[in-house]
């Protein structure tokens, strides 16, 4: 072993060799080049461009009476525009200050994407249970808003989680208003 | 396990093919003279009834796919057209759907079968492990093909199951739209599960040969739960076992033809036949029947604790009740294997099979639905008339609304009596125990029963004596039936 040219693998104390190095290098390389090939495999499932452009909807809320809502979608999920009465209003504002699992107040429930304030009396949420994505039905629960009749999730005038195993309040899409009747949701 | 191969080509074509692929010598060795413990059961022949349910779906199957048009214009009418225009279409289609409650059916009977004479236990903890996974991968192919025929539970299912992922904190969400292939359940989400519907079966067809070669290299278990010692102990596979698989077979495809043929629909959902509407939520959305303890464990946690919401809690508990059965080898510390021998165990073995079909029954029913309710609704007011002696009111009635209406009665009666007034009124609502709270406590014992009761018994409880040899554990038996008659 000692008199032996070349020393063996492993051999003669610990000492790294060239081999050892070119070893180590060319299997770095092929892991990276196997991560390469397979991240397009991966990313293929994700949301396509055709998915993506419909990302954006306009609405023009004039042809919803108060105390209606229409479900329209976005981004093929439903999304509830409320046009609220002042009632409903009123009864979510009161509750601002009760104790909430996901507190917000009802002016941030109506808050436009750019920061700006909203209008109150329109109400625009994603018509998707935060449990598990039902479609929950308006005038259910007693909170005067809506009930998910899946796993009785109860949300209030302003769409805030009261009772039921939701974890947060309906979601609001981002949205402004393009002009005094038309929002532009996404 | 097997001994030296018993294999004898007779013609020069078998000598000649068993040199280049000895093929035929390991079918032999495997399914004709493979020695089988000689006290095996019927339970023991689910096995080769799992694989005929495997050969069925995976052979309707693809007849189906020759019909079926994955897009969401089309799903739902190739579906009906398959059942009403294609010749036997119906038979197959049905063969199909009803097979996928069959092939659970068998599955359980076979996982219950394992548990009970201790199959996963040294040195079958591999052969065990690959069993949870193929019923995972059987899981995972149930549930892609339910949502191809795109009905209401098709839709609202997949909505449910894929809004599980949301619950995982920071990736849920992204994970959740890279799964669905966009925002919401729609048409690159059914084109993807009908291809992995499709690879599924053969992905579970590998993993069954894994299943096979495992145990082939371990033996079988047997309801004894003793090694095998000697030939005295065994008999050959052909024609003992084959015989009595291929009649098992027989009596569980009377059952399965006896659905195919008169109750196709009785375990699926009526909504499944209204077509698709992202808008409209069913009133009611369940999973087939075999998901439903799952689905039972999933709803129970409804209290949030610490970070963990109810929501994130209960697919933990649910991933965690499969799970721990692959570390279930190392939780039973009995040195027994069956519990046939394990006079205390057994009996919580048998509160475990109630309280997976209770499950069962809770998974399917509204989670607010009342099981019992001791007590009465108890309204108690008093009346201060305007003029007068004020008056205590009291009713009582089993539903709010049988208090209230027994109390308007005397409300009235009052107001006549003494004139108009006020009203003070307190409603007491009795105790009610609810499906979740039932759930809660199943779950409890589900795990319980893993965590608690299977380490702990092993090391306490006093086994029956276990006869040495399989040979004489039937000598056994067989003297005790003698003295009896």
């Amino acid at each position: 072993m000692a008199d032996s040219a070349v020393p063996a693998h492993g051999a003669g104390g610990d000492e790294p060799t060239r081999r050892d190095f070119i070893y180590i290098a060319t299997g770095a390389v092929g892991a990276v080049g196997a991560a390469a090939l397979v991240w397009p495999f991966i990313s293929q499932m994700s949301p396509a461009s055709d998915t993506l452009a419909l990302a954006s909807s306009e609405y023009d809320l004039s042809q919803v009476p108060e105390g209606q809502q229409v479900v329209i979608f976005w981004r093929k999920k439903p999304v509830f525009i409320r046009h609220r009465t002042a009632a409903e209003i009123a009864a979510a504002k009161a509750d601002d200050k009760a104790p909430l699992r996901d507190p917000q107040t009802d002016d941030e429930r109506v808050v436009q994407a750019n920061g700006q304030p909203g209008k109150s009396q329109y109400l625009i949420v994603e018509a998707s249970c935060t449990h598990f994505g039902c479609v929950p039905t308006f005038g259910g629960g007693s909170f005067g808003g809506w009930l998910c009749a899946c796993h009785g999730s109860v949300y209030d005038t302003a769409a805030r989680i009261r009772s039921g195993p939701a974890p947060i309040n309906l979601v609001a899409p981002p949205y402004v208003y393009s002009s005094d009747t038309v929002v532009k949701i996404g | 396990m097997s001994g030296p191969s018993t294999y004898d080509p007779k013609t020069g074509i078998e000598r000649w093919l068993d040199q280049r692929l000895p093929i035929v010598r390991m079918m032999h060795d495997s399914f004709v003279d493979y020695p089988t413990p000689r006290n095996l059961n019927y339970f023991w022949t689910f096995g080769a009834i799992l694989m005929l349910c495997l050969v069925t779906q995976i052979v309707t199957g693809i007849v189906l796919a020759m019909h079926y048009t994955p897009s969401i214009a089309e799903a739902f009418n190739s579906i009906q057209r398959l059942k009403r225009d294609v010749p036997f279409g119906w038979l197959i289609q049905n063969i199909h759907a009803t097979g996928a409650s069959m092939f659970f059916l068998a599955v359980y009977i076979h996982m219950f079968r394992g548990l009970y004479y201790g199959s996963y236990k040294a040195p079958r903890e591999v052969l065990w492990i690959l069993g949870v996974v193929i019923y995972l991968l059987m899981m995972a192919t149930a549930f892609l093909g339910y949502v191809l025929p795109w009905g209401q539970m098709s839709f609202w299912g997949a909505t449910v199951i894929t809004n599980f992922f949301s619950a995982i904190p920071v990736v849920g969400e992204p994970v959740k739209e890279w799964l669905m292939g966009g925002f919401a359940i729609d048409n690159p989400t059914l084109n993807r599960f009908f291809s992995l519907h499709y690879l599924m079966p053969f992905v579970i067809f590998g993993v069954v040969i894994l299943h096979v070669w495992a145990l082939h290299v371990s033996g079988q278990n047997n309801p004894d739960g003793i090694e095998v010692k000697d030939k005295a102990d065994t008999v050959a596979f052909t024609p003992y076992a084959t015989i009595k698989d291929l009649f098992a077979a027989v009596l569980f495809m009377l059952m399965f033809a006896t659905f195919v043929f008169f109750l196709p629909d009785a375990l699926g959902h009526p909504d499944n036949y209204i077509p698709a509407d992202p808008l409209k939520t069913p009133p009611h959305i369940v999973p087939e029947w075999y998901l439903l303890p799952f689905y039972a464990i999933l709803r129970a946690i409804d209290f949030a604790v610490g970070p963990i919401s109810a929501k994130l809690g209960g697919l933990i508990l649910m991933v965690g009740a499969i799970a721990v059965l692959v570390v279930l080898p190392w939780l039973d510390t009995s040195k027994v294997r069956s519990m046939r021998y394990r006079p205390v165990a057994r009996w919580f073995f048998l509160i475990f099979v109630v309280v997976c079909l209770v499950l069962g029954w809770c998974g399917a029913q509204s989670p607010d639905k009342i099981v019992a309710q001791p007590g009465e609704f108890r309204i108690d007011a008093t009346y201060r008339p305007a003029s007068g002696a004020e008056q205590t009111l009291a009713a009582t009635g089993h539903t709010l609304e049988e208090a209230e209406k027994a109390f308007d009665k005397q409300r009235l009666a009052a107001v006549d009596g003494a004139g108009p007034g006020t009203l003070d009124k307190t409603v007491l609502t009795p105790f009610q125990f609810k499906v979740t709270q039932l759930s809660q406590i199943l779950t409890l014992y589900y795990f319980a029963f893993f965590l608690l009761i299977l380490p702990i018994l092993g090391l306490r409880e006093t086994p029956n004596r276990v006869p040495e040899t399989i040979a004489k554990a039937i000598g056994a038996k067989r003297a005790a039936a003698n003295k009896g008659a």
